[in-house]
């Protein structure tokens, strides 16, 4: 998580001197002092980013789970097995198929899947695929547009030109039709750019293809705000002592797009946990037997019938774990850029 | 004004042809996915496969592959690489069920955001505000397929509530039509109706404050018509661009997700069966018959923009 402001405030700022527009310090504070201070006081989003860490937590803690309570792992079925739960024996799978159900034991606490496997182990495990993904997409994401955003923005022309035409293309497919068409494509031949090669199984690829899908939403605001910064007299000031453009836009313009970063970041990371399952879901993500909760959602829906555990438990863990980067992001955008009109689509 | 469609249909064809290429080539850098192979069926001769390839032109520079396919879509002739169904045919086909899953999911939206970020806003701070704020999260955090299928398998199988599945033509029976498609409806506003009602609370607290508002109040007008006439059509604006977007991606087939998991058959569900084959005329045709909504609504969207603001003008 890019903020942990708890624990670094209780020390530096008095209460007695909080009082909004009272006191002489508080003139003197930083923007991100008092953005931290805000969010500090945002109680629920502070209980929502506390859910998240949980949930990342647990799903790190997947193969101590797997060891030591339900002695299987992810892959591993027991098609042909039997447990006894209250002294009644049970088959895993029954003969007609039908997985067994939550049993609220160690093993199998949630179900099986058809395959006979532990549903509350793939769970953890898949939360770790999912979670990975939408922590990895984001930063590169962030990069990425930080890169193009700032170079469109601060030498205009036809660097601008050429860049606003190319996300403007990104932005005119629709997410999805896009995401899938470049999983489907990718899956199949892999990607081969110069000495970088990446095979088709590979998680890297939905990792990349959210990143690159995503660019366009945070391009274009940055682009925006460097084209007003540099105007403003401390990018004169620099180039008057003789900064060049590569240290203007690092030491002077990077620092003031810090606040619409952290305000994006945690909005990415849960559009593309999103993603990722809706890929998943339409054969174009996570390849099976690898768990994702979109390959589990996926798989569970095709047997909704005989088991809706399948379906309904890796979706609360999505719905969970989304919602408490969306209530979290929400309000470190309150605290940080109450009037920003933040918006990340995904349909 | 004719400058600026003028300017606009420009910009259009640009976009469609830059995205026509994009997507042509997303297919053809695949190895190993020589279509003439697919086209020959099972256990091809080695003949057979190159006198289709020479009929089919694959055996052309890629460049002329695309300006052949470009010019079979506009004159459609177009034919699927897999079952050689003509793909313009099964578009116009299919094109009825997804413009009835867009109309009607966007009027449920559209009312249902609209009622309750007025309501939110005008109880900012309150419990009924942030109830509201809550559900709102839920629903952009829920995925669209995950509360389909779970609305399809209980509504739809378990409880019978609704008809599990299945499309009837508005022309058949318009009762049945909407019953048949409330389920689809439900399911894609979720998402909308957060993402709306939460811009829409913002943009009317942006306005409660203004000065012809506190006027309206003033001259003592009902606290409803100051609302409804004054404050919320100002607030609209922004969401009738949104609106426009979401709108024309869900007409062109953008909402795959929702028609494969209603299995709706629209067009959105068949780009994903074709992306799933890797039948690249169909894609290209969807994508392009796609993009040409969203451009166009956003222009039709832009001239209401400058009727319903004449402050804005249209360059």
């Amino acid at each position: 998580m890019a903020i942990e402001p708890a624990a670094e405030l209780a020390t530096a700022v008095p209460e007695a001197i909080v009082a909004e527009g009272g006191g002489t310090r508080v003139a003197g504070l930083a923007p991100w002092r008092i953005a931290l201070r805000r969010l500090r006081r945002n109680r629920t989003a502070l209980a929502f980013g506390a859910l998240f860490v949980v949930i990342a937590g647990m799903c790190l803690a997947a193969p101590i789970y797997a060891e030591q309570v339900a002695h299987t792992d992810q892959f591993k079925n027991h098609l042909l097995e039997q447990i006894t739960i209250d002294g009644v024996k049970r088959d895993v799978v029954s003969p007609s198929g039908v997985a067994i159900g939550p049993t609220y034991t160690g093993r199998f606490l949630l179900g099986a899947d058809g395959n006979g496997r532990d549903i509350a182990v793939r769970l953890l495990y898949g939360g770790r695929t999912s979670l990975m993904i939408g922590l990895s997409a984001a930063p590169l994401t962030m990069l990425l547009a930080i890169v193009v955003g700032m170079l469109a923005g601060f030498h205009r022309g036809w660097v601008d030109a050429i860049i606003s035409r190319a996300l403007e293309i990104i932005w005119s497919f629709p997410v999805v039709l896009l995401g899938v068409a470049l999983g489907t494509a990718l899956a199949l031949g892999g990607l081969k750019i110069g000495p970088l090669q990446i095979d088709g199984e590979s998680e890297l690829i939905p990792i990349l293809i959210i990143a690159v899908i995503y660019v366009p939403y945070l391009a274009r605001p940055v682009r925006g705000q460097v084209l007003a910064l540099r105007e403003k007299e401390f990018v004169e000031a620099a180039r008057a002592q003789g900064a060049g453009s590569l240290r203007i836009m690092f030491s002077e313009i990077l620092p003031n797009l810090s606040s619409t970063i952290v305000v994006f970041f945690p909005l990415i990371v849960a559009n593309a946990i999103l993603l990722e399952a809706a890929l998943s879901f339409l054969g174009a993500g996570v390849r099976p037997p690898n768990p994702s909760w979109g390959t589990m959602i996926s798989e569970g829906v095709d047997r909704i019938v005989t088991g809706p555990h399948l379906t309904i438990v890796p979706g609360i863990m999505l719905v969970l774990a989304v919602l408490a980067l969306n209530v979290f992001g929400d309000g470190v955008r309150d605290a940080f850029d109450p009037r920003a009109k933040v918006r990340v689509k995904h349909r | 004004m004719k400058r600026f469609v003028i300017r606009r249909i420009i910009s259009m064809v640009a976009v469609l042809f830059a995205i026509s290429i994009v997507t042509f080539c997303i297919f053809n850098v695949i190895p190993n996915s020589d279509p003439a192979q697919r086209l020959a069926g099972r256990n091809p001769t080695t003949g057979q496969i190159e006198a289709i390839r020479r009929q089919w032109g694959f055996d052309k520079p890629v460049y002329t592959q695309y300006v052949k396919t470009m010019e079979k879509v506009f004159t459609g002739d177009l034919f699927s690489y897999v079952n050689q169904t003509d793909v313009d045919e099964k578009i116009i086909q299919d094109a009825p069920r997804t413009f009835s899953l867009a109309i009607g999911a966007a009027i449920m939206w559209m009312f249902v955001a609209i009622s309750l970020g007025l309501y939110s806003a005008v109880r900012a701070g309150k419990f009924a505000d942030r109830f509201l704020t809550v559900l709102a999260l839920i629903g952009i955090s829920m995925p669209v397929f995950w509360v389909g299928a779970l609305m399809n398998y209980y509504l739809g199988f378990k409880w019978n509530i609704f008809p599990n599945g299945g499309y009837v033509p508005f022309s058949d029976s318009p009762l049945q039509w909407a019953y048949h498609l409330i389920m689809p409806w439900t399911a894609l506003s979720l998402l909308f109706i957060g993402v709306y009602s939460r811009v829409l609370r913002s943009n009317v607290l942006d306005t409660i404050n203004d000065d012809y508002v506190r006027t309206a109040r003033a001259k003592g007008l009902p606290e409803r018509q100051v609302l409804l006439r004054h404050v919320l059509r100002n607030s609209l604006i922004p969401i009738v661009s949104l609106w426009g977007l979401d709108f024309g991606a869900v007409v062109g087939g953008g909402a795959l997700l929702t028609e494969t998991v209603f299995d709706l058959q629209g067009v959105g569900q068949y780009a994903a069966e074709s992306i799933g084959q890797l039948d690249v005329p169909p894609v290209l045709a969807i994508v392009m018959f796609g993009a040409f909504f969203v451009v166009v609504l956003t222009t039709v969207v832009d001239i209401l923009y400058a009727t319903l603001d004449p402050r804005i003008r249209l360059t």
